[in-house]
């Protein structure tokens, strides 16, 4: 590799590491267990990951199907339809929070509704945590799918639909296990998202205990008055997220070599 | 400056008359929660004045060493209960949140504005669990603003600053808190001078006018 190019990838390779160098030099390793078993503590974990895989699942169960609509059906107006889908990616957290709100809150145009007829309101409730993440992690998926299910040849399918399988049985056993390693990648972006959301939470679904108050908001509420706890916090995250991605590598490198053998 | 989310208004006044008297002066503001920005400047932000809404958080700031003079209680202030215009639900007082259907709204806790509402509710007797506990007086403003939340405790003068927004219900003095605000410069500021002037127009009759025109108490 040429020197110069080695350098950059080097000084990149600090500039990430060096955060979490300093988390770990700043934690406070002598109250830190006290911390982590902390009531606080472990009832934010357990929402953070409860919400973030439920908002993970519902970004599979809707996200591919939009994939597939994005990626196979041709009609006016998708390329349209894709931005619209794909603009949580883009828009700041917060403001997507408040757009829920005029959408799904109490005087939202559909909220109002739900509120009035079915008495469901999502905000100030676990379900609303759900609705934020998955309003901001969906598109990862939906992105990393949509261009799977493009460099898919479609013939592969289409052999399976001549030898008399069902449409059905035809994306279930063809596709995909075709585009696995892109769902797999797509899935585990769409969690981190989730899991680290912050302002559209905070925002629309608020901020209680046990309830709606995930890791990101109780690590930067204990900021104020706690900082030590607040850097046990944010390592326990780290280290999960972490660990998710080392566990995961592999795959998500495969993803290249499958779907260009798939193409070829 | 480095100020408490609910001088938001007022800081603003003050600055525009403060660079009336000082046109070479550039005053510029942070607005957030007061135990954010003691945070912030305990990292090593570059300030030359803070003002804090509770005299403990300014506390934080002193005993690190961060304070470079006494500080001086510039304004007090206190907490009314906030409501959507015309009261639809007609909440009368404090008693009225410990209603478990209503949507109540507070700061959090380590907030200044989230531990007066937390001193009324014991002074009143009552038992309220909020729905949300925003990181400042502003979420809380928002969130009955927007309707999402039947009520929320803030100070009197984010009431008034609200304008026609929302409706306050007042909070009788006997179980009401007095807020007291502090404000100090800040040890090794970039602009020593300009911070001790600053403050000196904020506690001068001038200041304290304007303070009192946007709903503070006096010192």
């Amino acid at each position: 590799m040429p020197f110069p190019a080695l350098v950059l990838a080097g000084i990149t390779v600090a500039f990430f590491a060096l955060p979490l160098v300093g988390l770990l030099w700043r934690a406070p390793w002598s109250n830190a267990w006290a911390y982590l078993t902390d009531d606080t503590a472990l009832t934010a974990l357990r929402l953070s990951l409860v919400t973030s895989l439920c908002a993970t699942a519902l970004s599979i169960v809707f996200g591919v199907p939009l994939a597939w609509l994005l990626a196979r059906v041709s009609f006016p107006g998708r390329g349209a339809v894709r931005a619209l889908c794909l603009l949580s990616m883009v828009l700041p957290p917060v403001v997507g929070g408040v757009a829920l709100f005029f959408a799904l809150g109490r005087r939202g145009i559909v909220g109002q509704y739900l509120d009035e007829w079915f008495g469901i309101t999502l905000p100030f409730t676990t379900a609303g945590v759900v609705v934020a993440q998955t309003f901001v992690s969906m598109p990862f998926l939906v992105i990393t799918v949509e261009a799977a299910l493009r460099l898919l040849d479609p013939r592969l399918e289409e052999a399976s639909r001549t030898l008399g399988a069902s449409r059905w049985y035809t994306f279930r056993r063809v596709t995909l296990p075709a585009i696995r390693p892109a769902l797999v990648a797509g899935a585990v972006l769409a969690w981190a998202r989730a899991l680290g959301e912050f302002g559209a939470t905070i925002t629309f679904a608020g901020n209680f205990p046990g309830t709606t108050q995930t890791m990101p908001l109780a690590v930067y509420l204990s900021l104020e008055t706690n900082p030590e706890e607040a850097i046990v916090l944010a390592l326990v995250m780290i280290a999960i997220s972490f660990g998710v991605l080392l566990g995961l590598r592999d795959r998500w490198f495969g993803s290249v070599d499958r779907s260009a053998q798939v193409a070829a | 400056m480095f100020a408490a989310a609910s001088l938001t208004a007022a800081f603003g006044g003050l600055g525009d008359a403060f660079t009336t008297a000082n046109p070479d002066v550039d005053v510029r503001f942070n607005f957030a929660g007061s135990s954010d920005l003691v945070a912030q400047i305990s990292d090593g932000a570059p300030v030359d004045v803070f003002a804090s809404a509770d005299l403990t958080t300014m506390a934080k700031l002193t005993d690190a060493g961060l304070a470079a003079g006494e500080p001086s209680t510039f304004a007090t202030n206190v907490v009314e209960v906030v409501v959507e215009p015309r009261n639809p639900l007609g909440i009368t007082g404090v008693a009225d949140l410990a209603d478990g259907d209503l949507v109540v709204v507070q700061c959090a806790p380590g907030v200044p504005c989230g531990s007066y509402a937390v001193q009324v509710f014991a002074n009143a007797g009552i038992t309220v669990t909020p729905s949300s506990y925003e990181e400042n007086v502003n979420g809380v403003v928002t969130k009955v603003t927007l309707g999402e939340a039947d009520a929320g405790i803030v100070y009197r003068t984010d009431v008034i600053a609200a304008g026609d927004a929302v409706e306050g219900v007042p909070i009788p003095d006997e179980i009401n808190v007095v807020a007291e605000y502090p404000i100090a410069p800040v040890a090794d500021a970039p602009n020593a001078a300009g911070a001790q002037a600053f403050v000196d127009f904020v506690l001068s009759p001038s200041g304290q006018d304007i303070l009192a025109a946007y709903g503070f108490g006096p010192a």
